[in-house]
């Protein structure tokens, strides 16, 4: 075949090749924008987040008795609370509190949850026949009443506010990770290192664990959105997070309620920023899931 | 004559069937079903029987994947049944295992290099890291494989290469005995002859002991000193590769020989094929007596009656079968 000038200039025309995670970012955001709009949703939270000491126009915590339940001004853009304190700023520092828990939660849930049922798969028999039915009895009591059992023994504050949310995962976490996990339990490979005489603890760790990467990483970012919600509903109940501290689910409490009529400004715009981060999360989950699972990928 | 490298004694594996937490299991699926034999070090012995017949559960028994239901299983000497974790971990070593599926048989997250560093550092066999990756190196050498492979992971190599590497991680172990699960079956027949070649290469070197598990037959014949034929849990016939071969003495194992093409076709045409009718027996539910009475074209009365026992018929030459 004759080298025509086209294919020359077709050939030297191609585009510069891309990093490849640039070109997996293009690929998910054009087979799913919506999940490309929960990632958006998520980087502007988590930059907002990090930069918030710059970002918010007030202390979340400063209160000014002069301006008690200011209404949206050119002062306070998102009006002010029952004690005079800044909404938009407060809403600002809450997406620390939302984030920290957010993440240390499904962090914590989904790691000991992927532990347990890579385990279980493992040892098999009496042993995942004893936990699995423990794992039920877990998941058989709504999220938010296992929540709200654990703040009940442990109390409340941050720290204990994650563990709640973290432990309803757990079991949710357990069960798909061990289905993936017993397929993985078959493969030659870990038969080879049991034969190799390695422990059952370096089989679970280094063999199984990192082959069931996949439904960990959709369960951790599909709990996300969930465990946020779960803050803010324990927060508002008062079981959450403890005032001062800035966090959405503590501004709709107490004041909030009580001026909800005359000013609607301090429930209206945490409640936004709460719909807003469980929506991004979930979108963003949801369409990680889709694109992970391999019987959906060749759709 | 010196004692066997390995001797299994009586071996029995039955797997329930169905049953619950507290209910008893519905039936027993007689995987195998007192299998003796023994390995003499530094040879080969093939074990082959179609798929189904307990020669690939025969395999993990002796490298204790499964434990058996009953039966000895002496290695140097040791009975490894009896053993508790932490003494198995130390025998362990010496009894590797190569797999059929080199897809399969190799963690996907894992390079090579770290696959074969592994059981080094594990059982502390090198302590130093620098001479981890010499040792490491070597064994890539050994296998035909270059030192750069070290830091590709499995799916960046052929079957054939994975399949090296397979060899390779059963050697970093210095292991006596290799039980071979149809190591060359999912292999095209040009990488095939060079695996065989690399295995019987490698034995000659080290010195190393091979359970070659294998449903090809034209292969066992070429690599095994001695064959065993399996059937339905038992074996039927044990014999050396050249009597085994050439004269045959239980039908099943006729059978099976009969069954490999001849290429020629003049003779091809001309010889006469005994064929099996019928289907394996489940084994859940084995016939009574001789387990080959079913199917076999010279049964009497006697074989649904009573079990044949293994019977030593000329000097090395065992058959289970009355009318041997």
């Amino acid at each position: 075949m004759a080298v025509t000038k086209e294919t020359l200039e077709t050939l030297t025309n191609t585009e510069p090749a891309r990093p490849r995670w640039l070109q997996a970012a293009i690929d998910f955001t054009r087979k799913r924008p919506l999940g490309a709009l929960g990632a958006v949703i998520i980087l502007l939270m988590t930059l907002i987040a990090v930069t918030a000491h710059w970002l918010a126009p007030y202390d979340a915590l400063a209160t000014d008795y002069g301006a008690m339940l200011a209404s949206p001004s050119s002062q306070h853009w998102l009006g002010t609370d029952a004690y005079g304190r800044d909404v938009m700023s407060r809403i600002i520092y809450g997406s620390q509190t939302a984030l920290i828990v957010g993440l240390g939660a499904s962090l914590i849930g989904g790691t000991l949850g992927a532990l347990i049922g890579v385990a279980s798969a493992y040892f098999g028999g009496r042993i995942d026949l004893i936990v699995e039915r423990f794992m039920d009895v877990l998941i058989s009591f709504p999220l938010i009443i296992l929540a709200l059992a654990v703040v009940a023994i442990l109390g409340t504050g941050l720290t204990n506010v994650m563990l709640a949310i973290a432990i309803p995962m757990i079991p949710r976490c357990a069960r798909v990770v061990r289905s993936s996990a017993l397929a993985v339990r078959e493969m030659p490979y870990v038969d080879a290192a049991r034969a190799a005489g390695f422990r059952d603890s370096r089989i679970v760790l280094r063999h199984m664990l990192p082959n069931v990467m996949a439904p960990y990483l959709i369960m951790v970012t599909a709990f996300l959105g969930q465990a946020i919600l779960l803050e803010a509903s324990l927060s508002f109940l008062g079981l959450g997070v403890q005032e001062p501290v800035a966090a959405w689910g503590l501004m709709l409490r107490g004041a909030a309620v009580e001026f909800a009529e005359t000013a609607p400004w301090m429930a209206i715009f945490p409640g936004v920023a709460i719909s807003l981060a469980v929506f991004g999360f979930n979108l963003f989950g949801d369409s990680l899931r889709d694109a992970l699972d391999p019987r959906l990928r060749t759709q | 004559m010196t004692q066997p490298l390995l001797e299994v004694h009586d071996l029995v594996m039955h797997f329930p069937v169905g049953g619950g937490m507290f209910s008893k299991p519905a039936g027993v699926v007689r995987a195998i079903d007192g299998v003796s034999f023994n390995i003499r070090k530094g040879e080969t012995l093939g074990l082959v029987g179609e798929s189904g017949c307990g020669k690939t559960t025969t395999g993990r028994c002796i490298l204790q994947l499964e434990r058996p239901t009953s039966g000895r299983i002496v290695f140097e000497g040791i009975d490894m049944v009896t053993l508790d974790a932490a003494e198995l971990r130390a025998v362990r070593r010496r009894v590797q295992v190569i797999f059929q599926d080199p897809y399969s048989s190799l963690n996907p997250r894992m390079t090579v290099g770290q696959i074969l560093e592994e059981p080094l550092k594990v059982h502390r066999l090198v302590r130093d890291k620098g001479e981890r990756e010499l040792r490491v190196r070597d064994l890539l050498v050994q296998v035909g494989l270059l030192p750069q492979h070290a830091g590709r992971y499995p799916h960046q190599l052929s079957g054939g290469q994975r399949q090296r590497v397979g060899i390779a991680r059963a050697l970093a172990m210095e292991p006596a005995l290799i039980v071979c699960d149809e190591p060359v079956s999912a292999l095209d027949v040009s990488i095939q002859a060079q695996i065989i070649n690399l295995l019987e290469e490698l034995q000659a070197r080290l010195g190393l002991t091979y359970l070659f598990i294998a449903h090809d037959l034209s292969v066992v014949r070429h690599i095994s000193d001695r064959v065993a034929v399996m059937y339905l849990g038992k074996i039927v016939e044990l014999a050396d590769r050249n009597a085994l071969y050439e004269e045959p003495l239980h039908p099943y194992t006729r059978a099976l020989l009969s069954a490999v093409p001849i290429p020629d076709p003049k003779i091809e045409a001309k010889r006469e094929r005994t064929v099996l009718r019928g289907e394996v027996p489940s084994p859940l539910n084995p016939p009574t007596g001789c387990v080959f009475h079913p199917r076999c074209p010279i049964a009497v009365d006697r074989c649904s009656a009573e079990i044949p026992p293994l019977r030593e018929i000329r000097p090395g030459h065992w058959v289970a079968c009355h009318l041997a």
